[in-house]
């Protein structure tokens, strides 16, 4: 071979050599930033703990996803970002008197198990935050304990005493009625509930967000919400069918789960009518345990049962190929 | 005509580097090392043997089948007839001229009249096609009187492209400016052999003067629409192109004859112009120098031949270079030997600097889908690379890998960064090493 002329350290790798700025690490980034509104929220509503409740848990799924990588001797993959955004969705569906042990617990169960057993980020098959929630129902009562919102609990430092358990909105409707609470506080988030998911109107704000940056479609969250609407008004309780709808609508994580947890991309089908199917899934699986079942709330169970169907749904509306439908040849 | 073509992604385009630089000369090199393969099909035998003088313009390789000669591109003397490194990271047998700088026409290169041209039937002009060694210049190299001949009494729309789809390049964009009656007439020439009344030049819209010149220049009884197309990779891709004009999909593994179209690229209707009425074979092109550490970005008219070296050496670069390529950073080859030659095919030397490095670590794939919606073919990059990676090949032939044109929109997109295109081009092997062994064991 002729010499080179020059010995640049000439890098050779197989095309594409542009890449998109998207990375995981910014999709990641993106939906933290639309979770912020909510946890401000929530430090509104229930106060100082909130935050450190949400703190502690990201940090935990950090340390968790870093040292189970590190033992494992594996590449470390922290810096995508994903466990901070399991560390906070984990605590947005606990109630804001979880102990700290507590949520370590989840926090381990989430990363550890569900995710990093698996094989790590992309190979889950159910959505870690959700299912470390159902395995928190270990703990019922822990679990099951709701404080009063207003600020005689901003003080931050929670001490037993103060905690009121109060009834949350979904529990007066599994009883079939209206709930005390006025549909507007419903869709501010001064009610009763897990620490991120009361407030309709600033998930909305964060969901906007991510739908205005593409990271979601609205595939998923409308068929759930919309199904979720459809029943409560085909099947009302109570007098006013509209009022039961926006309440159905509004309570509980129906709003957290369909835009934030529903959407997440390892555990959702890749087509769009599988997606489709998916939200719809959701939506009715939430309304038959809301209405039928033993616990009030049916969210996230709903939603770890249509992840165990994902496998099926992506089988669901495959692209046809390009030549595969073939156009006579019109004249031009 | 608004069609579209399926998926696409929008690269930043990065044009404004080199889009406004004039064509100009390149200061003739001293070696020229012009490789017997240029183009999709059988190599040519080298003609000409060790100190044989060569005059510029003349056929120093040909061969049978599908396959155009090569020819001299300056006057000088054969130094060797040797193995030397190509710029698609192969050896190939290639003439080495040392330069003598005279420039010395071939006889047999005549201009032609107007009158003259008139008299040519399709089938002499095919072959004066074919003898000037014309092949699509866009990249894929296929020979172009093979497209014609093929095409005749099949095709009804002739389509020239001037898509220019690859983030940089601006080739085609200056030839449209600069040369644009060539272009036509190269154009007329086509529509001829196909016995055309009419054809579509189609140019996106990010290339606003050069449709400015072609929209002056082209005679409105000629039948000749110019389309302005939305910018979007990869456009110029020869069956995304004709998705896009006719809204007709090219069947999996036939030509684009078999639903009425000729696609012909804007560099090669100016080649085809220049053998019909000046006979000068293909012996220049125009190649854009570019890149983010570029001093002096430049549209060169390059003999082919010319070494990426020389071409490093005229335009500069601020910082030791990560990455050279011949072509674009979509689909170019990254080369590791710059003492490569430009070839007919090569529209582009792009050279890129290290912050182009993007995180490799630990690639994964989250299931966002997004690589199926950016798939110009409809194809199902995520499952494709599993069954890759779990050397299905039952899967790998059912989810049509063979389709893929390694366009790397799904790889651009791949927010876990996945090397999804290099793990297709390794199941299309295997693919190709299976059929291959059942043939054997027939």
């Amino acid at each position: 071979m002729a010499p080179m002329k020059y010995f640049y350290e000439l890098t050779i790798s197989s095309s594409p050599h542009a890449h998109s700025p998207v990375t995981t690490r910014t999709i990641m980034r993106d939906v933290l930033i639309a979770l912020l509104p909510a946890l401000v929220g929530s430090v509104y509503f229930f106060g100082f703990r909130a935050l450190m409740v949400t703190l502690v848990s990201a940090a935990a799924c950090v340390f968790f996803e870093w040292g189970y990588r590190k033992l494992m001797h594996l590449d470390s993959t922290v810096y995508d970002m994903s466990a901070v955004v399991t560390g906070v969705l984990l605590a947005f569906v606990c109630p804001v008197t979880i102990p700290y042990w507590c949520i370590l617990i989840g926090d381990f169960f989430a990363i550890v198990i569900v995710k990093q057993l698996f094989g790590g980020i992309g190979k889950n098959f159910v959505n870690p935050a959700l299912a470390a929630r159902a395995f928190l129902f270990s703990w019922p009562v822990v679990m099951n304990t709701w404080v009063k919102v207003g600020f005689e609990n901003a003080a931050g430092v929670l001490d037993t005493a103060d905690v009121v358990t109060a009834a949350t909105p979904l529990s007066a409707m599994h009883q079939g009625a209206m709930p005390t609470d006025s549909l507007l506080n419903m869709f501010l988030g001064n009610v009763g509930g897990c620490l991120g998911e009361t407030s309709t109107l600033l998930l909305l704000l964060g969901a906007a967000y991510l739908l205005l940056r593409r990271v979601i479609s609205a595939r998923i969250p409308l068929a759930f919400v919309g199904t979720v609407a459809l029943i409560a008004v085909l099947f009302p309780q109570g007098n006013d069918p509209l009022a039961w709808m926006g309440a159905q609508v509004c309570a509980g994580g129906v709003m957290l789960g369909a835009f934030f947890m529903a959407t997440d991309y390892v555990t959702s089908p890749v087509t769009k009518w599988g997606q489709v199917i998916f939200g719809m899934g959701c939506g009715a699986l939430t309304m038959v345990i809301r209405y039928f079942g033993g616990y009030n709330e049916g969210v996230s169970y709903a939603i770890l049962v249509m992840n165990a169907c994902v496998v099926l749904l992506d089988k669901v509306g495959l692209p046809k190929k390009y030549g595969a439908v073939v156009k006579e040849g019109t004249k031009a | 005509m608004a069609f579209s073509f399926f998926g696409g992604i929008h690269p930043k385009e990065n044009k404004w580097y080199a889009e406004e630089e004039r064509v100009q000369s390149f200061p003739e090199p001293d070696v020229l090392v012009i490789p017997m393969q240029q183009h999709i099909g059988a190599a040519c035998q080298p003609l000409v043997k060790k100190g044989d003088y060569v005059t510029m313009g003349q056929k120093i390789g040909d061969g049978q089948g599908l396959c155009v000669p090569v020819h001299a591109s300056v006057s000088g003397t054969v130094k060797a007839v040797e193995m030397k490194p190509h710029s698609s990271g192969m050896t190939v047998m290639s003439v080495v001229i040392q330069n003598d700088h005279q420039d010395a026409l071939c006889p047999d290169i005549q201009p032609r009249d107007a009158v003259a041209v008139a008299k040519l039937t399709a089938q002499e002009l095919m072959d004066v096609i074919r003898e000037a060694g014309i092949v699509g210049m866009g990249g894929a190299t296929f020979p172009t009187h093979v497209k014609l001949s093929s095409g005749i009494g099949k095709v009804d729309t002739a389509i020239v492209n001037v898509s220019e789809c690859e983030p940089y390049i601006v080739a085609d964009d200056r030839v449209c400016r600069e040369y644009p009656q060539e272009v036509l007439s190269g154009l007329r020439v086509i529509m001829r052999i196909l016995d055309l009344r009419k054809a579509h030049i189609a140019i996106e819209d990010n290339k606003k003067a050069a449709a400015e010149a072609l929209r002056r220049n082209i005679d409105p009884r000629s039948g000749v629409v110019l389309d302005v197309l939305p910018a979007k990779y990869p456009q110029g891709a020869e069956k995304q192109l004709i998705q896009a004009i006719t809204g007709r999909q090219v069947p999996s593994g036939a030509l684009p004859a078999a639903v009425g179209c000729a696609v012909f690229n804007a560099a090669t209707c100016k080649a085809v112009h220049d053998a019909v009425y000046n006979g000068m074979p293909l012996i220049r092109r125009i190649v854009t120098v570019s890149g983010d550490i570029v001093m002096q970005p430049m549209n060169l008219l390059v003999p082919i031949g010319t070494s990426f070296n020389d071409l490093l050496d005229a335009v500069g670069h601020s910082e030791n270079p990560y990455k050279v390529l011949s072509g674009g950073p979509m689909m170019g080859v990254a080369q590791f030997d710059l003492s490569v030659p430009i070839t007919k095919g090569t529209n582009a030397v792009t050279i890129l600097g290290h912050k182009n490095r993007f995180a490799v670590d630990n690639p994964h794939c989250i299931r966002c889908g997004k690589c199926m919606e950016a798939c110009p073919m409809r194809l199902t990059p995520l499952l494709m690379y599993q069954a890759e990676r779990n050397g299905d090949l039952t899967e790998l032939k059912k989810l049509h890998l063979m389709d893929c044109m390694e366009c790397g929109c799904c790889a651009y997109i791949c927010p876990g960064t996945l090397p999804l295109v290099q793990s297709f081009r390794a199941g299309k092997q295997r693919l190709r090493d299976a059929a291959a062994r059942q043939a054997a064991k027939a």
